[in-house]
């Protein structure tokens, strides 16, 4: 391929080129003779501005840029799931095979494998009208996943000839198809689609379907809904990242996406051996079958950094529209706006807040507005929910990302540094966090848990709140001052918090606990505290319901009642009754 | 054809520009001699058509428009490497200034590195026994880890750091093949003497590598000392096959070199003047700990950085500890105390911890046990602060235990004397005995199978003054 486009200046990932007309924004961008991936990010009249998505070193003035014509795009098709990538899709295991342990510049490999048969049923027959987002055959991806080959959302038309069921690989031609204006178009196993475009739909649903996830306080407390966006900011330390392999390994979502965005390498490492050792309870197969990778390490570079966030958006769009619920973890959103503050400077743009670029907030609500549930082109119901994890600087909230990201997102799990100092796991501060959901997820808490669930969780919360405004006055003149009632409010709170909030991801059964079970143990905790609130008001001193270690029992319940045998809380509230009784008797 | 380019065009902190450059590539080396005969180097950091500029290493001082002649020298920034470079001394850029001539390369490499690919790693399990209480069973070192010491200045970081590397053992005993690389950045003299004769007397010099950056020497080769460093642990590690332990100081010297250089070159400024790269660059760095497969070795990293003002929340220490898998906090008010090693243990923290502990690696109660100190000794400062207002008398009576409990805990668990070898038994058998001080209703973290098996009822047992390893503290501390 012959170019007069040459590099006129090089700034670490910028690249410059003097003097040409033949690029288009956003357009892909071969650089060099070892044809690094750029992008064009600026175009003049003198100059076009590429960011190179590797490293610059030894690169020269007047080495060739070649274009693409199309814009930064991913390839679609099956062998995602179950598969690593680097943030511009590469399959990391197959760079792994071209270049040994470290990556190397220019690795030039296939999204997806080009020769791997999948065993492909078609769906259509000669002379059926087929729109865009329509399902016009399917194989197996993994055991669990069914993929559904999708006529690219832009096409319409006839089909004029198919293939038989059988073993295709991905660029073989299974259907043709013919369109309005006569063109005939070949359908094969894959599609491309730009990664900064969002994939259409035909409309929207109302979130009113939760995304459940196991974990008793994003459940109960905080709760998400399916389509929704969740932002979980936290300083180093308190548990973002276990937060988020949490809700990747439990939540209800048929396809996980997790982008690894600008974090360690080691924990990428850790997902890939522990999501192969973990059975899907539902499925009964390994965690990753249902998993796509992205890893874009922060060593890695920086510009690529900025593409994972879209790259992984893009696959969970495209399994969305194939009619699945996908959950895609972002895990650090914060990462990727450095990136782009990192990349803005190179530009010499004019800063906004703490050296930020100014089109901070609009990237940001662009990215959490591409979340939904959706009715798709092709007739079904899907979902990408966003669940994005915020680092921010000095554990400060108030700094730009948080701010921002807390406008355009709908779920805020505040991760808490002194409850991650006494190893209160997961750190979700109560008082801090919230979740706007919960109104619109409340019909559907009442059909399928009934009225008590809300109500407990109601009481739930008042009394935490109520225990946080007594908490100020025992830090002033401790505990031993307070009326019964007050004691009883704090001891309750307490059993909430460490029998009920904290949750242990390393226990087999408390890692993931079912609805039911959090809706009884908190009927549990509440049951104790009406009856010992009756006792205490007929004047007999709390001290002596303390003795009866009920109290402890509720704290260690999550442990001593299994998932499986929810009828055991009838016992203890057997037990709970029965020890008071003891008291008033 | 080489060529020689008379004279700058511009000249400009630690950074000059040439005029009608040809056939330059982005960060290839060049030397600069002065017309009285030294030479520098530089590296190209900046293309623009013809014109480019040139980050010199040594500093700019001297140079004129017209005394210079530079030679681009066609290739980036290599550093010689041989099994040989054990026990030499380099500075900064990798050239060596203890006499003893320069390595015979066997492999020259790119001090940048490349990515270790995800996929290659290994997942750290193997743990390192340090023989320091707190350390092991709090904040468990890893093999392969990157685990910053976060002090201040004035503390006992130094030291900390010399016990790690004397007692360090790797539990599966294969500690034969073992090396330290050790990278200066802008410390001073004394202390790199400090580490210098403390790797003697533990006789361990012979397989230290050692890359001084002085505070008096220049900035642009501090920005590449640890580059330098980590371009000899990787090749130690990976092709040599040795478990290669890191050890950089002081982190903030190396962000504030940075900082400088990028102010020099005009760039936009981030939070507190440091570059808005200064993540992306530090990451560079930490990353390149790790394990790969197919590969017998491990660069295990204790980077160690004063906070300035020990302020936690300062960019370095910030940015620091979202990249590596954990931190230890040195507190000054333990220090103050006289405790030694100085661990501040709630902020302290090992990511990796949880997978390289319990049943086959340490013990099975290694987790639970942590958790419940950790649990315990944070309610030990909300007792602490509780006091603080309504004095220690009007406490209740579980707070006044919780009370015992933290200063018992200081006193035995946290200080531990500078030459003190703890075995992880005595280590974890000690954590129960502190634990067996509170009542055993209060121990909410651990099941009850555990707490039959280690919980003390026999009170008279809990007697610590045996171990008292501080014969220099005052009694009445206690």
């Amino acid at each position: 391929m012959a170019t007069n486009d040459v590099i006129y200046g090089i700034n670490g990932p910028v690249v410059t080129v003097r003097n040409t007309r033949t690029f288009s924004m956003m357009e892909m961008v071969y650089v060099g003779d070892s044809r690094l991936v750029g992008e064009i990010i600026g175009i003049n009249d003198k100059l076009t501005t590429i960011q190179v998505y590797e490293e610059t070193t030894g690169l020269k003035p007047g080495d060739p840029v070649y274009g693409t014509g199309t814009p930064m795009n991913v390839l679609l098709g099956p062998g995602i799931i179950d598969n690593i990538f680097d943030g511009i899709e590469r399959p990391l295991k197959a760079i792994e095979e071209q270049s040994g342990s470290f990556i190397s510049r220019g690795a030039s490999v296939s999204s997806l494998d080009l020769d791997k048969y999948w065993n492909v049923k078609i769906k259509v027959k000669v002379g059926d009208r087929l729109d865009g987002g329509a399902i016009y055959a399917t194989c197996p991806e993994t055991a669990i996943i069914e993929h559904r080959f999708m006529v690219p959302p832009n096409l319409s038309g006839t089909v004029t000839k198919v293939e038989p069921n059988g073993k295709y690989r991905l660029m073989d031609t299974i259907v043709t198809l013919k369109d309005d204006k006569g063109e005939e178009h070949e359908l094969t196993l894959c599609q491309k689609w730009p990664i900064k475009t969002a994939r259409p739909c035909l409309n929207r649903l109302p979130a009113t379907v939760p995304l459940i996830t196991g974990q008793r306080v994003i459940d109960t407390m905080f709760p998400i809904s399916k389509g929704g966006t969740a932002a979980i900011p936290g300083g180093f330390g308190t548990g973002k990242t276990m937060t988020q392999h949490q809700l990747a390994k439990w939540c209800d979502a048929d396809i996980i996406v997790y982008v690894g965005c600008g974090e360690r390498g080691n924990e990428m490492s850790q997902v890939l051996d522990e999501f192969s050792e973990l059975i899907d309870p539902k499925s009964g197969r390994p965690m990753t079958d249902r998993t796509v990778l992205i890893a874009n390490t922060s060593n890695m570079p920086v510009a690529a950094r900025e593409a994972s966030i879209y790259t992984g958006l893009t696959l969970a769009e495209y399994y969305r529209d194939m009619g699945y619920h996908v959950a895609i973890m972002a895990d650090s959103t914060s990462r990727w706006a450095e990136a782009l503050r990192e990349i803005s400077g190179r530009l010499e743009e004019m800063p906004a807040e703490e050296g930020f670029p100014a089109y901070l907030p609009s990237r940001l609500s662009e990215f959490y507005e591409r979340a939904g549930r959706v009715d798709t082109l092709g007739g079904g119901e899907g979902s990408v929910t966003i669940i994005g994890a915020v680092s921010p600087q000095g554990s400060d909230f108030s700094e730009p990302v948080t701010q921002n990201t807390k406008r355009f997102t709908r779920c805020f799990w505040a991760l808490d540094k002194s409850l991650a100092y006494s190893r209160h796991y997961p750190a979700i501060n109560w008082m801090d966090s919230y979740s706007e959901y919960f109104t619109d997820l409340d019909p559907w808490f009442r059909d399928n848990l009934g009225e008590d669930f809300i109500k407990y969780r109601n009481m739930i919360t008042a009394i935490l709140h109520e225990e946080s405004t007594l908490m100020e006055i025992v830090k002033l003149i401790g505990s031993d001052v307070l009326p019964d009632e007050q004691k009883l409010v704090i001891e309750t709170a307490k059993a909430i918090r460490v029998g009920f909030l904290q949750q242990n991801a390393f226990h087999s059964d408390d890692t993931f606990v079912p609805l039911q079970k959090q809706k009884l143990m908190m009927k549990a905790i509440l049951h104790l505290y009406s009856k010992a609130k009756h006792i205490i008001a007929a004047a007999i001193p709390i001290s002596s319901i303390m003795d009866l270690g009920l109290f402890e029992r509720l704290a260690k319940m999550k442990y001593d009642i299994p998932n499986s045998k929810p009828e055991l809380f009838d016992e203890l509230i057997n037990d709970i009754d029965n020890a008071l009784a003891t008291l008033t008797n | 054809m080489i060529l020689d380019y008379v004279g700058v065009k511009e000249i400009n902190g630690s950074l000059i520009v040439l005029d009608d450059v040809e056939n330059v590539s982005n960060e290839e080396m060049v030397d600069i001699r002065l017309s009285n005969g030294t030479v520098r180097h530089g590296r190209i950091v900046q293309i623009e058509g013809k014109r480019v500029v040139v980050q010199v290493f040594e500093g700019t001082k001297s140079i004129s428009l017209d005394n210079t002649r530079t030679r681009l020298k066609a290739h980036p920034m290599e550093l010689a490497l041989a099994p040989e470079i054990m026990g030499r001394v380099f500075n900064g850029v990798g050239t060596p200034i203890d006499g003893l001539g320069d390595v015979y390369p066997v492999k020259k490499a790119d001090v940048n590195g490349t990515p270790m690919n995800p996929v290659s790693r290994v997942y750290p399990r193997n743990y390192i026994n340090t023989g320091i209480s707190t350390i092991d069973t709090l904040t468990t070192l890893i093999r392969g880890q990157k685990l910053p010491i976060f002090s201040g200045s004035g503390m006992k970081h130094n030291e900390l750091a010399v016990q790690l590397v004397r007692q360090a053992k790797i539990s599966d005993g294969e500690d034969n093949k073992f090396g330290i690389v050790f990278a200066a950045m802008g410390v001073k003299n004394d202390v790199a003497d400090y580490f210098r004769r403390s790797f003697e007397e533990s006789g361990v010099l012979s397989r230290v590598v050692m890359f001084l950056n002085l505070a008096n020497d220049p900035i642009i080769e501090r920005t590449l000392t640890p580059r330098c460093a980590l371009t000899a642990a990787e090749y130690l590690a990976f092709e040599c096959d040795m478990h290669v332990l890191v050890i950089m100081t002081d982190m903030t010297s190396y962000a504030e070199a940075l900082r400088e250089f990028s102010s020099s070159k005009g760039e936009i400024p981030g939070r507190k003047g440091f570059p808005g790269y200064l993540y992306s660059d530090l990451a560079s760095l930490y990353e390149r700990a790790g394990m790969i497969k197919g590969s017998k070795g491990s660069v295990t990293q204790i980077p160690i950085l004063t906070m300035p003002n020990d302020d936690i929340t300062h960019p370095v220490p910030d940015l620091t500890g979202y990249i590596t898998e954990g931190q230890i906090v040195l507190d000054r008010q333990l220090e103050g105390q006289g405790f030694y090693p100085p661990v501040s243990v709630l902020p302290s923290l090992s990511r990796l911890m949880k997978d390289g502990i319990g049943e086959g690696y340490t013990r099975a109660d290694h987790q639970p046990l942590a958790n419940q100190l950790f649990a315990a000794y944070a309610r030990v400062q909300d007792a602490r602060s509780l006091a603080s207002v309504i004095g220690e008398e009007e406490l209740s009576p579980i707070d006044k235990k919780y009370i015992e409990f933290g200063k018992l805990f200081e006193q035995y668990f946290v200080n531990q004397g500078y030459s003190e070898n703890r075995s992880i038994e005595q280590s974890l058998n000690l954590g129960w005995k502190l634990l067996s001080t509170l009542p055993r209703t209060e121990l909410d973290r651990v099941d009850d199978e555990l707490l039959d098996k280690y919980y003390i009822t026999d009170k008279e047992q809990l007697n610590f003054s045996a171990i008292n390893n501080s014969p220099e503290k005052n009694d009445d501390d206690v």
